[in-house]
């Protein structure tokens, strides 16, 4: 439809061709496609406010633990697979959204309406610092910054006792009270997991929707086709600066935002967690889910997410298994439980690098409506 | 005076090692594009190795230096047959990336093999010493920085006289016109994979020694190869020696004077003073000391 006629410039279009033109623009900028996008939405409705009810005790932990990383997942995502600039600097900004939850929240006494903003609004606005150094640095050197950024970070945390406890760490507890609903109510254990839940996911979605907003517009194709020639992005009029600056605003706000709520969850953090490992995790979050792709990022926290218990439940119920690895020191196994995340950890990514490149959201797509999960059409 | 001579020669010292590493960062990159990640991994391999044949087998430090090359130098082809040869036209997040994924892998593996409790080296110097004119140093870093710079030599002579060298160099330079000439792309990234393991197991043999030992955070110590890359120049070999040394030497009289003199900058400031002269040479100059500009045309 689109390609009908698309050498002619708009004066000589028929007025059928203007109409299907207008349509399709229409059909770009909604929301979601009709039909089945709004039969996703009532899914999703349906599935948020239910399952904090429906699952029990660690599935649920694990439900809100793939929501938090979800989001920064998205961040990531977007600095990666749509603006092209590859960081592993993810962990030093989470850091930065924990201690901003303690030192706001927990040690001023903000409330959670002013803490957790402030801590995205503060994630943001280093990223904005670190992101003129994508303007010199591209591919290798960019990732070499980052990777300095994590240990600068780590040094900082580590000596900034007051707000990081140092390496032993500290308890984290901010107000989290919205709208007169405390989430950290412990009247029952499984209150505050579901509370958390249901305050949780709406977050992810509203992440979701002002990235796949962004995407869609103007900035989005912008950011893409920086990602995939810069040089002719610039000579097409495109600010370098704005868009690889704002990337990593952005992508700083999610990922602080990410860590405010994890540090308010977990209750408890170490400078020492927010290491390269943790970027490592997040990569492959979105090289599994597919690079691009916002359902993909969701997607993708939850592999990584709830891999490492998978694969204890695997060792728990296959037989053969279990004399292979020693599931506590001294066991008699060959490998720790630990060392066989990792080595699984390392395939994964190293068989999703290899076949699939484009991530399960590629993968998926054949067999869901496209409106829902697109990733990024660059070919890998 | 003495005690900053004494400082400086041990950074030196350290400084050869991860120059080692970083040549062999540099090689690879040179001939095939890949920043090679899994040098923590070979390191690992190199040491355990290494102490195997010469603390739980007990025969010539000699041997277990060479046996700890090789079987880096191995497991290094290894990688590269497995899981790199594929990868060949992809874009550089995703070499990273598998590089990384292999590196998971391949720390886990020693210990495994062999626990993961700390271990000896076993070499014969331990922590003695020597003196060196005025100076007391440890007998060890007179080792190394003379194995160091026999490797660099041997290198060198390799690469410059040496019908395998020359070929590697036509490669790095073009890989194409290198392969018109008959040259096979393959046999040279497999080489150059195998002078990277084995010069990144020397160097864990002798990071395992001495004072030190080896345990499963070994691998932490082929980061620091990066700032040592970067400050040196990403394509150049002399420049990975220059940056080792200069980061060798940086962290070393950090660890010894920041506290001293600029307690202010936090504990433990010389593990990441590697990473802040990256930053230093990135703002100021990205190609690094002896790198070449990489000129954008479109």
């Amino acid at each position: 439809m689109q390609g009908a006629h698309p050498t002619r410039p708009w004066v000589d279009w028929t007025p059928q061709h203007r109409d299907a033109r207008r349509a399709a623009i229409d059909a770009r900028i909604r929301l979601w496609t009709p039909g089945a996008g709004a039969a996703w939405t009532l899914v999703f409705l349906a599935a948020w406010l239910v399952l904090p009810l429906v699952l029990g005790g660690f599935a649920l932990k694990l439900y809100v633990y793939v929501g938090m990383a979800a989001i920064g997942a998205i961040g990531l995502n977007f600095l990666a697979g749509n603006a092209g600039q590859v960081s592993l600097g993810h962990p030093f900004f989470i850091g930065v959204g924990v201690y901003c939850g303690a030192a706001l929240g927990a040690d001023m006494g903000w409330p959670l309406s002013l803490w957790l903003p402030a801590a995205a609004m503060l994630g943001a606005t280093l990223g904005a610092l670190i992101g003129p150094f994508a303007l010199r640095l591209k591919g290798n050197y960019l990732v070499m910054i980052t990777i300095a950024l994590v240990f600068v970070g780590q040094h900082v945390f580590n000596n900034w006792s007051a707000v990081s406890g140092g390496v032993g760490g500290r308890p984290i507890t901010p107000p989290m009270s919205i709208f007169g609903w405390d989430l950290n109510d412990a009247r029952t254990p499984i209150l505050k997991d579901q509370r958390f839940a249901w305050f949780v996911w709406p977050l992810v979605g509203l992440c979701a929707l002002v990235v796949t907003n962004i995407l869609r517009s103007r900035p989005g194709r912008a950011l893409q086709a920086i990602r995939d020639r810069d040089l002719t992005a610039e000579v097409l009029g495109i600010s370098l600066a704005r868009y690889k600056v704002s990337a990593f605003a952005l992508s700083g706000a999610l990922a602080a935002l990410t860590g405010g709520l994890y540090g308010a969850y977990v209750g408890f953090a170490s400078p020492t967690e927010w290491n390269l490992l943790l970027a490592i995790q997040y990569l492959a979050m979105i090289v599994v889910g597919g690079m691009g792709s916002v359902a993909g990022s969701v997607i993708g926290a939850a592999v990584i997410v709830c891999l490492p218990y998978a694969v204890q439940a695997g060792v728990q119920s296959l037989p053969g298994i279990g004399q292979l690895v020693s599931q506590s020191p001294g066991d008699g196994g060959w490998l720790s439980v630990f060392a066989l995340n990792q080595i699984l950890f390392g395939l994964l990514i190293a068989m999703f690098l290899t076949f699939a490149p484009r991530g399960l959201a590629a993968l998926l797509n054949g067999t869901l409506r496209r409106g829902l999960l697109t990733t990024s059409r660059r070919k890998q | 005076m003495i005690e900053f001579a004494q400082t400086f020669f041990a950074g030196v010292a350290q400084g050869t090692m991860y120059a080692l590493i970083a040549v062999g960062f540099v090689i690879v990159y040179k001939a095939t594009g890949v920043l090679n990640f899994t040098t923590g991994g070979l390191l690992m391999a190199g040491a355990y190795v290494g102490h195997q044949f010469a603390s739980a087998w007990k025969l010539p430090f000699i041997i277990a230096l060479l046996a700890g090359a090789l079987a880096a130098g191995l497991v290094a082809v290894l990688v590269q047959r497995l899981a790199l040869a594929r990868m060949a036209g992809k874009p550089a997040f995703t070499l990273i990336l598998m590089t990384w994924a292999v590196l998971i892998v391949l720390e886990q593996i020693p210990p495994a093999i062999w626990g993961y409790d700390v271990l000896p080296m076993g070499d014969p110097w331990g922590i003695g010493v020597t003196a060196l004119g005025p100076l007391s140093v440890f007998t060890i870093d007179v080792w190394a920085i003379a194995l160091a710079a026999l490797v660099v030599l041997a290198l060198y002579l390799f690469f410059r006289f040496t019908r395998l060298g020359i070929a590697t160099r036509a490669i790095a330079s073009d890989r194409e016109a290198a392969a018109a000439q008959g040259i096979r792309p393959t046999t040279i990234f497999a080489l150059t994979w195998f002078i990277a393991g084995a010069v990144a197991g020397l160097a864990g043999v002798f990071l395992g020694g001495g004072s030190r030992v080896i345990g499963p955070e070994l691998s932490q110590l082929a980061l620091i190869a990066i700032p040592a890359v970067i400050v040196g120049g990403l394509d150049s070999p002399a420049g990975a020696v220059a940056g080792g040394l200069l980061i060798g030497v940086a962290e070393v009289l950090t660890a010894n004077y920041a506290p001293v003199y600029a307690p202010w900058l936090g504990k433990n400031v010389h593990l990441v003073m590697p990473y802040l002269l990256l930053v230093v040479i990135l703002t100021v100059r990205p190609q690094g000391l002896l790198g070449t500009r990489n000129v954008r045309r479109a």
